[in-house]
């Protein structure tokens, strides 16, 4: 069954990369990587086994698991939790999405320095990412469960319209924010589609179906890896990971998400 | 660096902390939400290459525009903006506006320029097929901007075209405000030379985008 869906997800995001092959010759090798993978069922696996090895093995000064971590469910529920994220902690007197909470619970539970609980949040093949991996894992945990994130308390509030307001900001060289090239319904650059996560379709679609397995990186990419990415591509400077302005625009297309059956880590190209 | 910015984000914490003991009170303004987003983002962001902080600023228009995004933009204001930016377009001194398409196809097609990981002293192309359909040649186009293909055969060769799509590419906003196109030459994108030669993309009879 789960087996069944991520193939479905997998030939649609295929279809989608059919003209693109067309237009720019350098994308045929990249399909080819594509149908490899798809024989070979979502590498996502890979980073998801990593991940829970991750989780149930101790580390750090204190040598202790995160089997404890506290994903906002209580300690060591890792089942729906990423559904609800991000949330207000009140341990941390703070919203937290999940990255910036598995920094936390890493300085926290295993003892390890804030600076190297951030180290290499992005991985590449030869430098892997704990970060990465961890993602993976929790947010598997997650999957075909509805997005629930709540608005219920000030702080929850309160970062969701300043998600809002980064959301709309225009700034740089190109006088780009978020919504001009995500504010409306069946647009694409070049051939890339964009979701309008203005709208409820779009932003369930575009968040529901993050984290990923990226083909053309080899890699498992993180949500906040999206952002960051999406904003170097606005021109702007470089979004620092586990930062308020990454978690407060996280709530907002999270919340906006709700409804939708979380559906990752699913596989793109 | 990294000191300034934790003790920006501590003060962002205290603030939010404030925020949330005070909730009886009233829900803060639009305003004080924008100058709260402005200070949490200038405490997430770090420079990167070319990409400093100051890209965090916002001119008039680019606050103006995400003041009113989402919502409809009141007529004085887009009259407001669309004046101050067309006092900013320089036309070329000679009247020369229309380049080499060729070279204008180059630029229409490149998109480095500008991201932290673009080289800067490579020049900056303007990637007009991201947002546009140009010629029938390239159908690897994107759709946030309209089709031009044929816009010097549909408009007329004339002057007042020519100079039209000269201030267009160098100032968008002035002829339509809170346009999603970038100002090319008022923002130092493009150089006078390379605005002269996607006019030419555009205007020489010549060129794909009239065939
Ligand atoms: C200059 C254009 C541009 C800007 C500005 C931009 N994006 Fe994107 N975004 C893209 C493109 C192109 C893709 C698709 C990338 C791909 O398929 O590889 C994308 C993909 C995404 C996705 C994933 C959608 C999916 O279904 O996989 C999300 C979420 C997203 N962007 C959010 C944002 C946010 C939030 C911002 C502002 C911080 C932003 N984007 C700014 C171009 C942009
Ligand atoms: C990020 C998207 C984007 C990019 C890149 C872009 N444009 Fe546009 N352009 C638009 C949008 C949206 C409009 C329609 C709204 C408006 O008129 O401003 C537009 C309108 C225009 C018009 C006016 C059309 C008319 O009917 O009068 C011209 C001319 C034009 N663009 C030329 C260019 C050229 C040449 C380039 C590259 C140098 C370019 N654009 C790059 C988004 C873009």
């Amino acid at each position: 069954m789960r087996q069944r869906i991520r193939a479905a997800v997998a030939v649609a995001g295929f279809a989608c990369a059919v003209p693109l092959a067309l237009a720019q010759g350098s994308a045929t090798e990249e399909i080819e990587k594509y149908r490899q993978a798809l024989q070979d069922g979502n590498p996502a696996d890979l980073w998801e086994m990593r991940g829970e090895g991750l989780w149930r093995t101790p580390a750090g000064p204190k040598k202790a698991t995160l089997e404890q971590c506290d994903l906002g469910k209580g300690p060591g529920v890792v089942k729906g939790a990423y559904a609800e994220l991000p949330r207000y902690f009140a341990d941390a007197g703070r919203v937290m999405d999940l990255e910036t909470r598995l920094v936390w619970c890493r300085v926290t539970l295993q003892g390890l320095s804030e600076a190297d609980a951030k180290k290499n949040p992005y991985g590449s093949s030869n430098r892997k990412s704990d970060n990465e991996a961890l993602v993976a894992y929790v947010t598997s945990q997650s999957r075909g469960i509805p997005m629930n994130v709540r608005l219920d308390n000030p702080q929850m509030k309160e970062a969701f319209a300043l998600g809002e307001k980064i959301f709309y900001f225009r700034g740089g060289p190109h006088d780009f924010a978020c919504a001009t090239c995500h504010g409306e319904d069946g647009k694409r650059i070049r051939l890339q589609d964009l979701p309008n996560l203005t709208a409820k379709a779009g932003a369930q679609k575009g968040y529901s179906t993050w984290p990923a397995y990226r083909v053309s990186q080899g890699e498992l990419r993180t949500f906040q890896w999206r952002l960051n990415d999406c904003f170097r591509q606005q021109r702007f400077p470089e979004l620092e990971f586990a930062s308020p302005a990454s978690i407060a625009l996280t709530t907002f297309l999270a919340y906006n998400a709700n409804g939708a059956p979380f559906d990752a880590p699913a596989i793109k190209r | 660096m990294n000191k300034s910015i934790r003790i920006a984000l501590a003060s962002g914490l205290a603030a939010a902390a404030v925020v949330g003991c005070a909730s009886m009170e009233p829900k803060p303004s639009d305003a004080e939400t924008s100058a709260k987003a402005l200070q949490v983002m200038k405490a997430s962001f770090k420079e990167h290459g070319q990409a400093k902080l100051d890209r965090l600023n916002q001119d008039e228009t680019q606050a103006l525009c995400s003041q009113y995004a989402g919502k409809e933009l009141p007529r004085s204001v887009a009259e407001k903006i669309e004046k101050s930016n067309l006092a900013t377009i320089k036309y070329p001194a000679d009247g020369k506006y229309v380049g080499d398409w060729k070279s204008g196809e180059k630029i229409a097609q490149l998109g480095q320029g500008g991201q932290y990981s673009d080289d800067p002293k490579k020049p900056s192309g303007a990637n007009c097929y991201a947002c546009h359909e140009l010629s029938k040649a390239e159908i690897s186009y994107g759709t946030i901007g309209p089709s031009l293909w044929h816009f010097g055969k549909l408009r007329g060769y004339t002057d007042e075209m020519r100079r039209y799509a000269w201030g267009k590419v160098w100032n968008s906003e002035a002829f339509n405000a809170c346009t999603n196109m970038p100002r090319f030459g008022h923002n130092g994108i493009l150089t006078e030379q390379q605005v002269r030669d996607v006019v030419a993309l555009l205007m020489d009879p010549a060129s794909p985008v009239n065939q």
